[in-house]
């Protein structure tokens, strides 16, 4: 059914398509509004049976996901940024004890500065927990994408993260095309888990394992990530096939036919980057998409084969690794046969600043003409951060950056232009 | 296996032994019903006041609830010692997941067997001083708070034994651990710290709160079953004596834990609904010297002179206890 709704809306409908048991919730922008959808809907007995926690922390969210989970129940949560940060320790461990939970990241930018924008630095964080991550690129998406985690967690017995853009997708009203419940519930099993306390059979889990056996255990999970990408092409193409469209699957490819250059990115800015190349095609450049849907595990055969004809590459982020650059291009290196120089990154939209289409055309057009420095930061004030350097060498008190900055700069919002 | 012949069982000074009572008034302990929930071959220390209070309250537990109860336990050495892979001592369903989130995963549990319309299974938390009172203080509070219907139960030794006897705040004044040494003006524990975490949990206004020690095992197993007839947030806080922290033999574990609550160190009592109900009378109470004096971790208030200053305000603190829950028999 078409609607007309939030993304984060349409995402608590998708989830409770999926018959959550136990959901667990604690408020953090922008992933809010999904969670509230849910408690609505257990309020109002329109989801039940499913137990609707309001817990204390994002560390005992998990938690108490893990709790759930553990004791059969299909568990839910939502996070973003600093909560995901915050509930990390058990993010490891309901992956190493392969508790099948899904959560929704609301991607958000991580402190300090504090920042409620999106970026992809909370979910980077992330990336070698053990979890699968799923991005999404449009709210159809995302929802979408709902649906075939709770399946694809369950049937591996792993976790599984899906992120979404903060407020760019969680907070835009746009059309979705709503599954119903049938078609919901003939794609999705019922939950059998592999591991369940059960007083009539009962286990001990979480047990302490030394060097005798845990590297085989870690080995364990790794297999069982490249399980994974073997099981989602096939997924994706029975969602087709039940659902009527292209949702999910390793990645996405647009106009890559003849493509010398390919912009590798994840999440709603592949939709920027996908106007911009049409602009540049129209222009007559050979450039083209490479939109990674699922970044963990890292789909490297899959991705090797795609950018096989690609002269120069270009990865534009919304994180990097300080103090190395960017993250998912040291990921496209180990997938890319040409040379590693002609991967380059760019680190865009950090903290919510916009991304644009003049700009990326500009990127991407250096990256085509050999031009490009192969780390590029979209947009950088070059001079107030000059200015901060100057300050520092000028004065040992220099002050708090952050804030020197923001008053260098006169600005207490992103500029727009 | 659940029956291990017993030939005698003595359960304290001023009481008689189990056979000679009637059935109904017998320790879980020392009947054929007893399910050794945390079976024999772990890897406590010999004395473990912990590996005692765990058997005795999770076999109570099970007792109750007719063998339908779900454990989760706290990073420590409860975890540790009974879980040596590939081998567990648990006869009981049984989850470790972290330090700090063991409430939390109880209270996931609970949801869980809610979902399911299992409300006849129960679910059993439990860890150190350290994984309660310290990192698992959050998450306890917000199980408390929302009246989850979880038995927190907190075997408490006075610091972090696990890692090597690191200060917890549950370690008592001038107690020498290895992060408060007995050295410098003022050797051991600083006094005027610590939380006092039954009156905590009371503060929640949840169902029931109980202290134990492993002295009373009539006692304790009563309050295990008393916590079970309630549904909610319960909180059993059971003293552990730990020989390798403490630093007694370890054949006076029992003796350390009667100690305790007869110099009024550890005041035992129940609560229910945030209003003390009940009190364990101190029969004969003792100086608290006779409680310390056993211990390595006071050594340093005995030799090379007594330290008359420090033992004073540790009588003190005992008074206080003894006038505020009333612990003398005519009071």
């Amino acid at each position: 059914m078409l609607k007309q709704i939030e993304g984060s809306h349409a995402v608590a409908e998708a989830v409770a398509l999926c018959r959550p048991e136990v959901i667990c919730a604690y408020p953090i922008s922008p992933q809010t509004h999904i969670v509230e959808g849910l408690g609505e809907m257990v309020k109002a007995g329109e989801l039940s049976p499913c137990e609707f926690i309001n817990v204390e922390s994002e560390f005992a969210a998990m938690s108490v996901a893990i709790g759930a989970s553990a004791a059969g129940a299909r568990a839910y949560t939502a996070t973003a940024s600093q909560g995901l940060l915050f509930m990390t320790e058990a993010v490891f461990n309901a992956a190493g004890m392969g508790l099948p939970i899904v959560m929704t990241v609301a991607n958000r930018a991580i402190g300090a500065p504090i920042n409620i924008w999106n970026d992809h630095t909370d979910s980077m964080s992330q990336r070698d927990c053990g979890w699968i991550q799923l991005f999404a690129e449009t709210n159809q998406e995302a929802l979408d994408l709902h649906i075939q985690a709770f399946r694809l967690a369950e049937e591996l017995s792993l976790p599984v993260m899906v992120c979404m853009d903060g407020f760019i997708l969680t907070h835009a009203y746009e059309r979705v095309d709503m599954p119903t419940q049938e078609q919901v519930d003939a794609f999705l099993p019922p939950f059998e888990p592999r591991q369940v306390l059960d007083p009539q059979d009962p286990v001990s889990m979480g047990a302490m394992v030394g060097p005798e056996a845990f590297t085989e255990v870690r080995y364990l999970a790794h297999v069982k990530q490249m399980q994974a990408l073997d099981l989602i092409p096939g997924w994706a193409e029975e969602f087709r096939k039940a659902f009527g469209r292209d949702s999910g699957g390793l990645m996405h490819q647009y106009r890559m036919e003849d493509a010398d250059t390919v912009v590798v990115a994840l999440g709603s800015v592949l939709g920027t980057i996908k106007d911009t190349v049409d602009g540049l095609r129209e222009k007559g450049h050979r450039i083209g998409v490479l939109g990674i849907t699922c970044f963990r595990p890292w789909p490297t055969s899959a991705l090797r084969a795609a950018l096989e004809r690609a002269r120069k590459v270009s990865v534009v982020e919304k994180a990097f690794g300080v103090g190395l650059g960017g993250i998912v291009s040291a990921n496209v290196r180990t997938s890319y046969s040409g040379s590693l120089d002609d991967v380059f990154t760019v680190i865009a939209g950090l903290g919510g600043r916009p991304i644009t289409r003049e700009s990326l055309a500009r990127a991407f057009t250096e990256v085509e003409q050999g031009t490009s420095a192969p780390l590029v930061f979209l947009d950088l004030n070059r001079a107030a951060v000059d200015r901060a350097l100057a300050r520092e060498r000028e004065s040992r008190r220099s002050g708090p950056i952050a804030e020197a900055l923001l008053r260098d700069v006169g600005l207490v919002t992103a500029q727009l232009r | 296996m659940s029956f291990q012949p017993v030939k005698f069982y003595q359960t304290g000074t001023f009481t008689v032994g189990n056979r000679l009572l009637p059935d109904g008034e017998r320790s879980v302990q020392s009947t054929v019903r007893r399910h050794n929930s945390l079976n024999s071959g772990h890897r406590a220390c010999q004395g473990c006041g912990e590996a005692l209070g765990a058997r005795y309250a999770i076999d109570a537990a099970m007792e109750v609830t007719g063998g339908q109860l779900i454990a989760a336990n706290a990073t420590g050495c409860l975890e540790v010692f009974s879980t040596p892979y590939p081998e567990t001592s648990w006869q009981v369903p049984w989850i470790h997941s972290l330090f700090g989130n063991t409430a939390a995963v109880a209270t996931g549990i609970a949801a869980a067997l809610r979902v399911k319309g299992r409300e006849d299974v129960r679910v059993v938390a439990q860890g150190g001083d350290g994984g309660t009172t310290d990192i698992g203080f959050g998450c306890l509070s917000g199980m408390f708070e929302r009246n989850d219907d979880v038995l927190y139960i907190c075997y408490d030794n006075g610091a972090y034994m696990n890692t090597g006897v690191q200060r917890s705040s549950a370690t008592p004044p001038a107690a020498r651990t290895a992060t408060t040494a007995a050295v410098g003006s003022t050797p051991g524990n600083t006094f005027g710290q610590g939380k006092d975490l039954p009156a905590i949990a009371m503060a929640h206004g949840i169902p029931y709160v109980a202290t134990a020690t492993v002295s009373e095992l009539r006692d304790l197993e009563a309050k295990v079953r008393r916590a079970m007839e309630f549904r909610g947030a319960r909180y059993l806080h059971i003293l552990v004596p730990c020989p390798l922290g403490w630093g007694h033999d370890s054949s006076l574990t029992i003796r350390m834990a009667r100690l305790a609550h007869e110099s009024g160190i550890f005041p035992v009592f129940e609560a229910e609904n945030g209003e003390v109900t009940g009190v364990a009378k101190i029969r004969r109470q003792v100086p608290v010297e006779e409680y310390l004096k056993p211990q390595k971790r006071y050594a340093h208030l005995f030799s090379p002179r007594p330290n008359e200053d420090v033992i004073r305000r540790i009588q003190a603190q005992a008074d206080r206890n003894i006038r505020r829950y009333r612990l003398l028999q005519d009071s």
